[in-house]
């Protein structure tokens, strides 16, 4: 159900132009229908009539997340590597650590936050869920996960579980 | 003129930051590091462009009311979701693929991949 609204949604934002016609929201409906009954089989979606992406509470957590701690942590990670670049003061490594997550979808959305925030780059995740980090500036050879990503490990379980 | 202003100053931060992400390239030792600087830093520079953008169509829409300022607002929007999205599987990505063709980081104070890869007999699927 997850892919279906997004695809009709987004196929409606994208050709929308001041106006919508009968036409346009049945080629959407139908395209949408197509995509979601294709990718329903695929491992993990849990099928057409799953509605555990659609939960109202996830999507306001995700936001939530996204525009607090997230858009904080990606500020001042930025700079604190700007000014990285122009000195030239790096200590890298890479590390593990094992953030929990049982769910593909939280061990995505963590390894993408972990990349997206300047000096820290996820470079391989086993089946464990066992995270493999590269970091620009270490502090110490096995830091926790605090050290790594902050808070985005708590919120990736809170969120995705 | 105060709409000129704003967006100039967003898209200053954004070049700022994407000349940035060019300068690590030549500042860095090795392609991990330099991967720090080349993805993340343009992606923060370019989110600047989308603002940029954002606010520019916002300010036009709320002004003139053309329909056009609102559609240009919600491609902006979706070019900058997908960015967010892209743009760290795409670096994830490549780091796994630089590390698998054994590319080793150096220098590193400490490689955990490293051991991993002596105990299993292989890099971690």
């Amino acid at each position: 159900m997850f892919v279906f609204v997004v695809s009709f949604v987004m196929y409606l934002l994208l050709s929308w132009s001041g106006s919508m016609s009968i036409q346009e929201v049945t080629i959407a409906f139908v395209l949408a229908v197509v995509i979601s009954l294709v990718s329903s089989n695929s491992p993990g979606s849990g099928g057409f009539w799953n509605t555990k992406g659609l939960s109202l509470r996830r999507w306001w957590d995700f936001l939530r997340y996204l525009f607090g701690p997230f858009a904080v942590g990606l500020a001042q990670a930025n700079w604190d590597v700007a000014k990285r670049v122009i000195t030239g003061d790096i200590n890298p490594g890479i590390v593990k650590f094992d953030p929990r997550l049982k769910t593909k979808h939280g061990r995505m959305m963590l390894a993408n936050s972990i990349t997206l925030t300047p000096g820290t780059l996820t470079v391989d995740v086993d089946d464990d869920g066992v995270f493999y980090v590269h970091a620009l500036t270490l502090t110490s050879l096995t830091p926790k996960e605090e050290d790594i990503c902050g808070v985005f490990g708590q919120w990736a379980r809170r969120i995705m579980g | 003129m105060f709409l000129g202003i704003f967006v100039g100053l967003f898209l200053l931060v954004s070049l700022f930051f994407n000349t940035l992400g060019i300068v690590s390239l030549y500042r860095f030792p090795d392609v991990y590091t330099r991967m720090h600087g080349a993805t993340k830093c343009s992606t923060f520079g370019t989110l600047f462009t989308v603002f940029a953008l954002l606010f520019y169509s916002f300010v036009r829409f709320m002004m003139e009311g053309e329909s056009r300022f609102l559609v240009l607002m919600i491609h902006v929007f979706i070019g900058g979701v997908v960015l967010l999205i892209s743009n760290p599987t795409g670096a994830h990505a490549l780091a796994r693929a630089a590390y698998r063709s054994g590319t080793v980081p150096e220098p590193a104070v400490v490689d955990a991949l490293e051991n991993t890869k002596k105990s299993k007999g292989g890099v971690a699927a």
